[in-house]
């Protein structure tokens, strides 16, 4: 059996003893590749090529089936992207296969026929990387543009956007006539336009379609556009201006010490063309002294003295003077060499008039792409604001309104998710499964609050500080509890497919509707708690009890019971974000313990028992740390270092938040 | 209180003197030194796992040099510090011969010291940053240049990426990594503003902005590709976050060097097909080998749907070098067994032989594999085997140095200055 | 005046008294200068147990007796180890580099043997630079004034901002763990400049000592002891005098105090700052121990284990502290350890690797709602101490500790 990696070295000795059978059993003179067709005889020929199936050498073999000119090209090329080109070991030759009983059917290239079922062991798939693929879709494009299929046509214009190509450009001007798909008719009309940008040969046409295309944000502008004016870097002799060699589109004229070239960059770039000498550095004077080192000196300078940079410089310099090693070079030095050099920035598109329409549409479009950029931004902030608002929304209640410290929240959070994920394995449905798992998170999650109230909570409720120690028992233990049961690893809590994808506006403002959904959940249960509070009895009750039990209590209010049920509610809400959050992050044990701190801190900021308050908080934490993330963006850590930095000084400054409730309601 | 304390102390006292007393000259002892707890017991308990398996294998095929074999597995819970106090448990009270162990780099930088000073012997399964050498440590995982650079070889060769964004988790791993990548990439001729760097806290789950900002990479019609780095769960915020910006791997691949088989069962894959990882193994390997060993592992565990992973291998890979070594050496001594250590071979998992080198690092194939629906690979690409590299020839520090155990006796060699750095490693 | 004060604290003679008998114990069994019967790795854990013992005490004062439930002193903690770590690695490995450089051809310059500590220390994460928190590092004697300066200015820092606004109860607790939080979060970036995630390790090994382990540790042990001793009897002296008793005020009705003129906030501020400084020096004692120290140790929940510790062992009391901290950290590890025995159930086995955090944090429940005067209260069994009848009422700040006077039968 042939190893996987050496297909491509067994296959053809192989195919050379199948080969050598065949001429010892059979009388026939014709050999095996005769009988071929013509396409299977263009694929034995690059059938090296074609088994080692790597991108750099497998373009030949490609362009020969793309233009042999063969009524079968397009399907072999199909199939072979398609992954549908199978090799049988035993004579090498190439088919069509697809899956039947037993194995696979071969189907023959050139006739069309069934050649038999084979076993998988005595085929070998072709399989092509992503790169051979999108040589081939290039390939096939001028066989797809005019497809009947309008599918095949979508493939052809999605290779042409992937991989813009000069020689496409013809094709797909002659295939736009045609076009009967309007959709498919504004996406042809548009690749068009950007391969003439970049590559048609009339001047003014690139011109005319870089102003067609200005204001236009989408990324695949931009990639036309930018290539135009990427800039290469070069230097010349002389220290005049006038020194650049004709013809060149210089982009602008750089002076060495300047903040867009240091000097030592201009001094490498010279070094690194051999327009003057390298510099001598610290470890190349340490390596030529000790090159130099005789009877413990080198030159006049004990060895024992070479223990500082001053004194092995002097020591070199000493060697250098008397013609041993090539010459230190000061910084005046090469300060003299740089003066005579002129350093400039040179466009790879000769023509000025095209470089600058390309710089003049790109500044049309780098406002708006700012701007667009900018609102990105703030739906990302409100998107994790939402979140934030989600997961604290249960603690405004029972800290925020209740007073009640509960560290096991985030294990509420998570049993919520984990409800969501049991009733996965139950229902397969995912939307079913979902509209089933929300009002059971709720009750699961109810139910456990109301038991923790009743059981831990209400003989504590003048100790917060205990509060805060038991229910971080509880939530240890409940922590523990999750692992024992579902194991450390993340469990797939699976969106339903209509929540799969993106809202895109355009190609830099675009928000994943799973993110929409629980930014709307959050309002909803922002309305469902204004309205509890505001507009029912149990709200009424709450707010006497919260206020001031003992005359709630002689009012005829039972506060055990309302403290059970808020509680209960508090608890039961933290369980349906719990199923939100696990359908766009993960599902863990731990997953509460991520977002403990972050709630606590977003009801504390927003200022406590007052929702809007949470709402404040929970906004100007998503706000910050998006703001900080985009100020630095190669470290996400730090940006929620500096969040809680300066949530800490925040609230050391207004330390009843940012809504601070006034007068009686303040407690104290 | 003083009843108390006493008690306390007397039952550890007793515990631990117990335990040594326990130590049977008729037993070949193996440490296993994996957390069962924590956050690393995930991962983790299968290798445990992986080495019950393996020991009663052994004992079935008449143990070693005439003894049995006995796993002695302590939990070092997923706490940095304790790892280094297990080990020397694990080496003066149990007094085992060899400990196979660790997964993260710190923990396995905590353990250094201590199996140095006692000079104990560790197999270290993971895929790791290099830049280290230890005498005591054989590294049967991956070094930088047997997935790191052969997975970024085929992005430049394959797919043709000219702009890369390098994500990783911030913790060591990553950013030597990384490092190594971007000087490796300016050496390909790759500018500087064409390597986007990004780290984030572990476990993070808050994409949307990365994996925006990737997706604005491309506006200089550069093909961009994803190197990750990113580390065990944050990758399924990642994974969501790419599939719902709907980026197809034909757009802009990804190549994770930290995500197999154990972490894509907690995901739907449908949409991430394409999607590129790069392992010394995968368990869709094709080889008789490979049928066996999963086939064992399935019965042992009693769970069919149980995945293996490219940790696995490199104990099974490890474990019987170590088997074959102390044959060799007719003894458990740990210098004579690490003697013997140097150019042994022994079949790999995916067909080939491994061949443990002088500088404690073995010679693998490099993998890679597109994810599929069903959370399992398809290798697409695999080389010859790479002998590992413990000191990367890709930072000018490092490219000075050598590691030699067996005829220089160092494993930090400046062969500049033809002078051996230091013989204990860096922790 | 000392005689009274040890007539008024007769537990601190007693704790003082045990821990060396203790010490002297451990001592004669240990590996370095004894027969061998306790292992090296058993002293370790048991020196590590002290220094958490004297953490413990520092929780303590700050939350028994003054009752501000602070959640993050472990970071104070975890500070003082990375500044004796910081000297730690430095000099060890400035031994190992000036050694490698001295076999060169000619004597290395200043910058060479600081470039080469650079590369060694910060090559395992991929830089070379020296970042500007390392500039005492070279000094022993500047780095041993920072364990206690920086967690100290700190805590200064942090209080004199949050005391002066009046945050107080459950919000300066969560304050203390957002700082806490913050604080490691800052640490395990790379770019803090202490080695991110990976930390500082190897801190086991003292530079230029020969010694064997087996006799380090029993320095350390012994170290730690002695620290434990004087944390303890300086913890005694500050809650016995007079500022003890305004502490005492100030947990149990922080207004009177203040309408009394008191400054509430110095007398806060300056207990804050004093326990920071203790968690400093156990923290410095215990790291070169443990062998390496990280940011994960200083993680919000570490904090808390720290409440979880005093509240079991016994708030208000300082010898609770201690109990509490010795008895769950070493129950911790020997139920997590894997020695202690599973039990078999018959349908299922209880293994207590995976129960005995369940165990703890029931336990811990079932300690605040049951016993709130946690293990010490057995104490009050045995000498003639008993709670007071009062009918229900509120006892004490919290209901949890008693008024000495009161308790008195």
């Amino acid at each position: 059996m042939c190893p996987l990696r050496s297909i491509a070295d067994c296959i053809p000795m192989i195919r050379v003893i199948a080969a050598t059978l065949a001429l010892l059993l059979t009388s026939l003179s014709a050999s095996a590749q005769d009988t071929n067709g013509a396409i299977q005889q263009v694929l034995q020929e690059h059938s090296v090529a074609i088994l080692k199936s790597s991108r750099t050498t497998i373009g030949p073999a490609i362009d020969a089936v793309a233009d042999s000119g063969l009524p079968q090209a397009q399907a072999v090329l199909q199939a072979w992207s398609d992954r549908n080109m199978w090799v049988r070991a035993a004579d090498g030759l190439f088919f069509r296969a697809t899956e039947a009983e037993g194995g696979y059917s071969l189907t023959d290239f050139d006739t069309g026929e069934t050649v038999g079922v084979f076993g998988s062991d005595a085929l070998d798939q072709i399989k092509p990387n992503s790169g051979i693929r999108a040589l081939i879709g290039t390939a096939l494009v001028q066989f797809q543009l005019k497809d009947p299929n309008p599918r095949r046509r979508q493939d052809a214009l999605t290779s042409i956007s992937r991989n813009p190509d000069p020689a496409l450009l013809k094709p797909l001007r002659n295939s736009i006539e045609m076009e009967t798909d309007p959709n498919l008719k504004a996406q042809k009309l548009r690749q068009e336009r950007l391969l003439t940008i970049g590559y048609d040969e009339d001047p003014d046409a690139r011109v005319q379609a870089m102003a067609d295309m200005s204001g236009d944000l989408s990324v695949d502008v931009r990639a036309a556009l930018n290539p135009l004016v990427a800039t290469r870097r070069a230097v010349v002799k002389g220290a005049a201006q006038g020194e650049v060699p004709a013809g060149t589109n210089v982009a602008r004229i750089l002076t060495p010490g300047s903040d867009a070239l240091p000097k030592v960059e201009a001094y490498d770039m010279l070094v690194a063309a051999d327009l003057a000498p390298p510099r001598v550095t610290d470890a190349a004077i340490r390596t030529a002294l000790e090159a130099n080192i005789a009877e413990g000196r080198v030159g006049d300078v004990a060895v024992q003295q070479l223990g500082t940079d001053a004194a092995r410089r002097a020591a070199y310099i000493a060697l250098a003077d008397a013609g041993t090693v090539p010459p230190f070079i000061s910084e005046e030095a090469v300060q003299e060499t740089l003066d005579g050099f002129t350093f400039y920035d040179a466009y790879a598109d000769p023509s000025p008039q095209i470089t600058d329409a390309a710089n003049d549409a790109l500044n049309a479009i780098r406002l708006k792409v700012g701007l667009n950029q900018a609102a990105d931004l703030t739906l990302d902030a409100l998107s994790l604001a939402s979140i934030y608002f989600l997961a604290a929304i249960g603690l405004a209640i029972t800290f925020g309104v209740m007073g009640v410290i509960n560290m096991a929240h985030g294990e509420f959070i998570m049993m919520g998710a984990y409800t969501g994920y049991v009733v996965q394995q139950i229902i397969p449905n995912h939307t079913l499964s979902i509209i089933v798992a929300i009002p059971l998170a709720f009750a699961v999650t109810f139910a456990a609050g109301v038991a923790m109230e009743r059981l831990v909570i209400r003989w504590l409720y003048n100790r917060p500080l205990e509060t805060l120690l038991a229910t971080f028992g509880i939530s240890i233990a409940l922590q523990q509890l999750a692992k024992n049961i579902f194991g450390t690893q993340a469990r797939p809590l699976t969106a339903p497919a209509w929540l799969d994808g993106a809202m895109t506006l355009n190609d830099v403002v675009s928000i994943s509707y799973i993110r929409i959904a629980i930014f709307f959940l959050a309002l909803f249960f922002l309305a469902v708690f204004l309205f509890i509070m505001k507009r029912t009895r149990l709200g009424l009750e709450t707010r006497a009890v919260t206020q001031n039990p003992r005359m709630a209590a002689s009012m005829g209010i039972n506060p055990g019971r309302v403290n059970m049920l808020t509680f209960g509610l508090g608890s039961g809400i933290a369980g349906v974000a719990g199923v939100a959050i696990g359908l766009f992050a993960k599902v863990t044990s731990e997953m509460g313990s991520d977002y403990i701190v972050q709630s606590f801190m977003t009801v504390v900021v927003g200022g406590v028992g007052n929702i809007w308050g949470t709402l404040a908080g929970a906004a100007m934490i998503g706000f910050l740390q998006k703001g900080i993330e985009w100020g630095n963006p190669s470290n996400t850590l730090a940006a929620q270092t500096y969040m809680i930095i300066f949530i800490i000084i925040f609230i050391q400054f207004r330390p009843r938040g940012i809504i601070a409730l006034k007068g009686r309601a303040a407690g104290d | 209180m003083t009843f108390l304390k006493s008690t306390v102390t007397g039952t550890l006292v007793a515990a631990s003197l117990g335990t040594a007393a326990m130590a049977d000259e008729h037993t070949i002892k193996v440490g296993v030194l994996h957390s069962l707890s924590g956050t690393m017991a995930i991962s983790e308990t299968t290798l445990k796992d992986t080495m019950l398996m393996l020991v009663e294998q052994q004992n079935a095929k008449g143990g070693l040099l005439g003894k049995q074999l006995e796993a002695v597995v302590v939990d070092p819970a997923s706490d940095w510090p304790l790892f280094a106090e297990k080990a020397r448990e694990l080496l003066t009270v149990h007094e085992v011969d060899v400990m196979f162990g660790n997964w993260t780099s710190v923990s396995r930088k905590s353990v250094l010291p201590v199996i140095e000073e006692l000079n104990g012997l560790l197999f270290y399964p993971v895929q790791y940053e290099g830049e280290e050498s230890s005498k005591n440590v054989f590294y049967t995982g991956a070094a930088p240049n047997q997935q790191a650079i052969p997975a970024t070889d085929y992005f430049l060769e394959e797919l043709g990426v000219e702009k890369f964004a390098l994500l990783g988790t911030d913790y060591v791993y990553p950013r030597t990594t990384n490092n190594i990548l971007e000087s490796y990439l300016a050496d390909k001729g790759i500018a500087s503003e064409d390597i986007f760097v990004n780290y984030t806290p572990f476990g993070h789950s808050d994409w949307s902005k990365i994996v925006a900002d990737v997706v604005a990479l491309g506006a200089d019609g550069k093909k961009v590709g994803v190197i990750s780095t990113i580390n065990g769960d944050a990758n399924i915020g990642f994974y969501k976050e790419l599939a719902a910006a709907g980026i197809s791997a034909d757009d802009i691949p990804v190549v994770a060097f930290s995500v197999g088989e154990e972490e894509l069962s907690g995901l739907d894959t449908s949409n991430l097909v394409g999607h590129l990882a790069a392992w010394n193994y995968f368990m869709s390997a094709d080889s008789p080998e490979n049928a066996e060993f999963i086939e064992t592992w399935h019965a042992f565990i009693g769970n069919e749907d149980r995945v293996t992973n490219d940790p696995m291998e490199a104990h099974y890979i490890g474990f019987n070098m170590w088997a074959a070594a102390v044959e060799a050496a007719g003894t458990t001594d740990v210098d004579a067994v690490r003697s013997a250590m140097y150019g042994l071979e022994f079949p790999n998992l995916t067909g080939g032989t491994a061949v443990m080198g002088v500088n404690h690092h073995l010679s693998k194939p490099v993998l890679i594999g597109e994810i599929q629906a069903d959370g399992q690979f398809d290798i697409i690409s695999e080389t010859d085997p790479v002998p590992g590299d413990a000191w990367t020839d890709f930072l000018p520090e490092s490219a000075v140095l050598e590691s030699d155990w067996k005829d220089l006796g160092c494993g930090m060699y400046n062969t500049e200055t033809k002078t051996c750095v230091q013989i204990l490693s860096n922790y | 005046m000392n005689r009274s004060f040890v007539a008024r604290n007769p537990s601190v003679l007693i704790f003082l008294a045990l821990l060396a008998l203790f010490t002297l114990g451990v001592t004669i069994l240990s590996e370095g200068f004894g027969v061998g019967m306790i292992s090296t790795s058993f002293v370790k854990t048991l020196g590590k147990t002290l220094c958490l013992c004297l953490v413990a005490v520092a929780m303590d004062l700050i939350w028994g007796y003054a009752g501000i439930l602070s959640l993050g002193h472990f970071a104070f903690f975890g500070l003082g180890g990375y500044m004796i770590g910081m000297w730690l690695m430095y000099e060890r490995t400035r031994l190992i580099v000036v050694d490698a450089l001295a076999q060169g051809s000619m004597p290395p310059t200043p910058q060479e043997v600081v470039d080469g500590i650079g590369n060694q220390i910060f090559g395992v994460v991929g830089s070379s630079e020296f970042p500007a928190v390392w500039a005492f590092a070279d000094s022993l004697t500047l780095q041993l004034a920072l364990v206690v300066l920086v967690p100290g200015l700190l805590a200064l820092v942090f209080g004199w901002l949050a005391f002066r606004s009046r945050v107080t109860g459950v919000y300066l607790s969560i304050l203390t763990q957002a700082m806490t939080l913050a604080l490691a979060l800052y640490l395990f970036q790379n770019d803090s400049g202490l080695r991110g995630n990976n930390g500082l390790s190897g801190l086991q090994n003292l530079p230029g000592v020969t010694a064997s382990q087996d006799v380090v540790s029993m320095w350390f042990f012994w170290g730690s002891a002695l620290a434990l001793g004087l944390g303890y009897l300086l913890a005694a002296w500050v809650v016995s005098g007079k500022f003890g008793s305004v502490i005492r005020g100030i947990r149990d009705n922080e207004a009177r105090v203040r309408f009394l003129g008191y400054s509430v906030e110095a007398y806060k501020l300056a207990l804050f700052t004093l326990t920071a400084c203790i968690a400093g020096i156990a923290g410095a004692l215990y790291y070169p121990q443990a062998g390496i120290i990280n940011p994960a140790e200083i993680a919000p929940i570490a904090s808390i284990y720290l409440a979880v510790w005093v509240a079991i062992g016994g708030r208000g009391r300082l010898y609770g502290a201690v109990i509490g901290a010795a008895v769950v950290s070493l129950l911790s590890s020997w139920f997590t350890g894997g020695q202690a025995p599973d039990i078999p159930l018959g349908f299922y086995t209880v293994k207590w690797v995976d129960w005995w955090l369940v165990l703890l944090g029931l336990s811990f429940v079932g300690v605040t709602l049951f016993a709130p005067q946690g293990i010490g209260g057995l104490v009050d069994l045995i000498s003639d101490r008993l709670r007071p009848d009062r009918h229900g009422a509120d006892l004490g700040p919290d209901q949890g500790s008693l008024r000495e006077k009161e308790a008195r039968k």
